[in-house]
This record gives C-alpha cells, sequence and structure tokens, in this order.
C-alpha cells in the first residue's frame, strides 16, 4: 500500500482482524517514521514499526520505517537492508513485496495505491506470478495515476477497484485464510 | 500426503542455496547465514551483471573460474555506506564514549565490517578533534578486499563532499571538514595522517576469531544482512573482544533484543544505537 490513500483502508480494519498486514509508503530517509504510533492510536488493532529481526506476528498491522528496505524472510521475519533505493525509494514496494510473495506465496493479498512512479509494478507481478492476489486502486480514481497504471500493465491484476471498494474488501480478506 | 499449505521453495530459491554452498566449500566464504531476502535479490543482479541465465549457470562458472568469483563477491558483499551516516551517532560517540575513552592510555578501536572506509575515516576524524587518534591503534575489517582496497586508498568521490561537510557538522564537527582532504585522483583524498594508525586486515565474522582487545567496537548495518544465528556468533566475538565495560555502536535501526546476548549488553544511548558491555 502506499500514499496518501492509506489511512483510508486501514481504517476498515475490525478489532480482531486476523492477519498481519505490512505497508509501506514513500518516505523520506533521514527522518523517523510516526506512522506506527500515530495509526496505534486510531486503529483497533495494534500497530508497530517493523523492526529487523522481528516475527510477523498475525493481527498486527507493520509500517515499514525510513531509510532502510524492508523485506519478509523465509522464517516469517523481518529483514531491513541498506541496499541502493530502487526507482529512487527506499523504503522500495518491490523490495517488500517481492520477498513477501516468496514467502507467503498463494496466501498473499497485494494491494496497491496511487504514487508517482514505477515501483511496485514487479512486485505486483511476483505476488501474480507465485499464485498471490492482486488489487490496483483505479487510476481514474488516483490521485496520482502512474503507480497503478504501470502496476496494471505489468501485472494484470486480478482487481482494479476504486478506494471505496478496496476499503469494503479489506474485512472479507481473513475469510478466505485456510 | 502433500500438505495443502506448504509452499515449497521456487526452483531459483534452491538454485540459490546451492551456490552459497558452493561459495563456501569452493573459496572458504560463508555467506550461509545472511538473510535471505537480500541475498537474492544481490545474486539476481550479479546474474545480469554475469550475463548469467540461471543461477546454476552462475555456479558453474564461480565453481570453476575464480576471477567469476571476485566479481561475484562484489555484489555478495554490500558496500553502501557514507561519511557521518547517521550524525546522531557521532555526536553520542562524542558526547558519551569519549568522557571514558579519554580515561584510557592507550585504546584500541575496531571498525567490524568496514566496507570502502567511509565510517573508519570519520571515526578517525572525530578521534582525531577529541585529542585520541595518536594513541588509538584502529582496526578496520572486512571479507570484501576490493573494498579494503578502497579504504586503505581512502579516495572518497567529490559530489559527496557537500553531504558529507553537512553530516560531519550535524555529527558535532565544528572545523573546515576541506581541511581533511585534497582533490586528488579524481577524488577527495583523505589525509593519510588519519589512518597512521589503522590496520586494514582481512576478518570474516561468520568464520574468523577475536583478534584484540578493544574498548570500542563499531559495527554499523553489518548484522542486519545476517540471521539470528549469525548474529548471535557475531556479538559473541564483540562481547569476548570487548574490555570490561567496552562500548558497542550498531546502526540506526539495528537491535539486539532477539539475540541470547541481549542481557550482556546496557543501552547507554538507546535512539543512537549505543551499548555498553555489562558489569559481571
Amino acid at each position: 500500500m502506499t500514499s496518501a490513500a492509506m489511512p483510508m483502508p486501514l481504517r476498515a480494519l475490525p478489532a480482531g482482524f486476523a492477519l498481519p498486514v505490512i505497508c509501506i509508503l514513500h518516505l523520506p530517509g533521514d527522518r523517523d517514521s510516526r506512522l506506527a504510533e500515530l495509526f496505534d492510536e486510531r486503529l483497533p488493532v495494534p500497530v508497530r514499526e517493523a523492526t529487523d529481526k522481528a516475527e510477523i506476528v498475525p493481527g498486527t498491522v507493520y509500517f515499514a520505517g525510513s531509510g532502510y528496505h524492508l523485506s519478509v524472510e523465509r522464517d516469517r521475519t523481518f529483514s531491513i537492508s541498506c541496499e541502493p533505493p530502487v526507482h529512487f525509494a527506499r523504503p522500495a514496494i518491490d523490495v517488500l513485496m517481492e520477498s513477501s510473495a516468496d514467502v507467503y506465496g498463494p496466501g498473499l493479498v497485494g494491494i496497491l495505491l496511487t504514487g508517482a512512479n514505477h515501483d511496485g509494478a514487479s512486485g505486483m507481478a511476483r505476488i501474480r506470478a507465485r499464485g498471490g492476489f492482486t488489487v490496483v486502486q483505479d487510476p481514474l480514481d488516483a490521485q496520482v495515476a502512474t503507480m497503478p497504471e504501470s502496476a496494471i500493465a505489468a501485472s494484470n491484476p486480478n482487481l482494479i477497484l476504486p478506494l471505496e471498494r478496496i476499503h469494503a474488501l479489506l474485512p472479507m480478506l481473513e475469510m478466505n485464510e485456510p | 500426503m502433500k500438505n495443502p499449505h506448504h509452499n515449497p521453495p521456487s526452483d531459483v530459491d534452491i538454485e540459490m542455496r546451492m551456490l552459497i554452498e558452493a561459495v563456501y566449500l569452493k573459496y572458504n566464504y560463508d555467506f550461509r547465514d545472511y538473510t535471505g531476502a537480500s541475498q537474492k535479490r544481490r545474486v539476481l543482479a550479479a546474474l545480469r551483471a554475469m550475463e548469467c541465465g540461471t543461477v546454476s549457470e552462475l555456479q558453474a562458472r564461480v565453481m570453476h573460474d575464480p576471477a567469476a568469483f571476485a566479481q561475484l563477491l562484489q555484489f555478495l558483499t554490500i558496500p553502501v555506506t557514507e561519511m557521518f551516516r547517521d550524525p546522531d551517532y557521532y555526536l553520542a560517540v562524542r558526547r558519551l564514549v569519549v568522557p571514558f575513552l579519554e580515561t584510557y592510555p592507550s585504546l584500541n578501536v575496531w571498525v567490524a565490517g568496514c566496507s570502502t572506509g567511509e565510517e573508519v575515516y570519520s571515526l578517525a576524524i572525530l578521534l582525531h578533534e577529541e585529542g585520541l587518534l595518536e594513541r588509538t591503534q584502529m582496526y578496520a575489517t572486512d571479507i570484501n578486499p576490493d573494498s579494503l582496497d578502497a579504504a586503505r586508498r581512502g579516495v572518497m568521490p567529490l559530489d559527496k563532499m557537500r553531504l558529507y561537510t553537512e553530516n560531519y557538522q550535524k555529527a558535532g564537527g565544528t572545523r573546515a571538514f576541506s581541511g581533511y582532504y585534497t582533490a586528488a585522483y579524481g577524488g577527495a583524498l583523505f589525509d593519510r595522517a588519519l589512518v597512521e594508525n589503522v590496520t586494514f586486515a582481512d576478518h570474516s565474522l561468520a568464520t574468523d576469531a577475536v583478534f584484540a582487545e578493544t574498548h570500542f567496537i563499531s559495527c554499523r548495518n553489518v548484522m542486519i544482512y545476517f540471521n539470528r544465528r549469525l548474529q548471535n556468533r557475531v556479538l559473541g566475538l564483540f562481547h569476548e573482544s570487548l574490555c570490561h565495560r567496552g562500548f558497542l555502536g550498531l546502526g540506526s535501526k539495528e537491535s539486539i533484543d532477539f539475540s541470547s546476548y541481549a542481557q550482556r549488553f546496557e543501552p547507554l544511548a538507546k535512539r543512537e544505537r549505543l551499548f555498553r558491555k555489562a558489569g559481571t
């Protein structure tokens, strides 16, 4: 997930939501992100910054911190890295999505919202290739269409929806949890 | 019966493990306990740069051609760093660590995983300004011989000097940063006097042992590439190397909370990731 549209889908999360949610926004690298603190007060589920080597706990919302890439490891822990930016971004959406796709395979849902560059397109393609489910915000509905458009072109997503419908979709996701 | 929830490793993941094992057996470079996700990205980048179709093809080349291994090694290690990165860290070293270091007649400082030397020169400048450099023996270690050569040369890109000057000032530097280098060799050549007492050495945190008693170890954004097992090994090395109540500095988002050594270091400055060996 990315950019200014973020708060809305998260607001739809009901108390007791059972899946882990990992959020990433393009952020300036030189400041600490306060997103986790901010949302922890406002959401009915716990919100944390994703920290290096921490176990990914179901029912928790995580935010990628600033200045480092965030990945998911096979043992379902987080790892961070200072490799160079991808699409000028660190954290980059592609890095998180590609590593998550490798670990969760068909159990992963990727949602990509508004944004001003091509980050996320190959990540969404990897999620599809590994059997996951992908949702892209309708470019007509997005503040900036570049990111959804390039993801649609690169990944043939399962659904293209306006934000409001993505909002409605989120609470339903856990019903499909095997 | 097949487990419906089983998510088997992809072919690439299987090939990755074979490559890393081959590198270990053939060249004795141990990347087996590095975290998988970033290692995979870097191997895939090597694949493209070295024009191999598959990881298996890359493995075959690396097995039979040491020059190809030297090339792959540049991808397996991560030489991304800058001078005075996270200025608050250096500021905290000045304020909280230096007053203790000043009490020793001679000092051993270890920059573990020094890469291309940016942190070595930063710390040398700091110690020089605090009047400690002359009595400091610094050890700068890494596994990548090309990085060590670059660190020894001490030539940084000129176009980085603006950023590094800003970082230096934020890190509590009050002199003219440009006084520490001269434009040469198409870059900024740092004053050789800074590294007169620096020993640059090949040392693997994954396979080698402690080589000296140290007062301060700086190892920033190195262990983020290690899994918990290797992180534990490295913290064990540091604990063994540090003198009574010695100091350890880590990267700004690193944590030792998940390590069995968590209780054996106490935080000195939490945000800046400075720790002190706990008293026994």
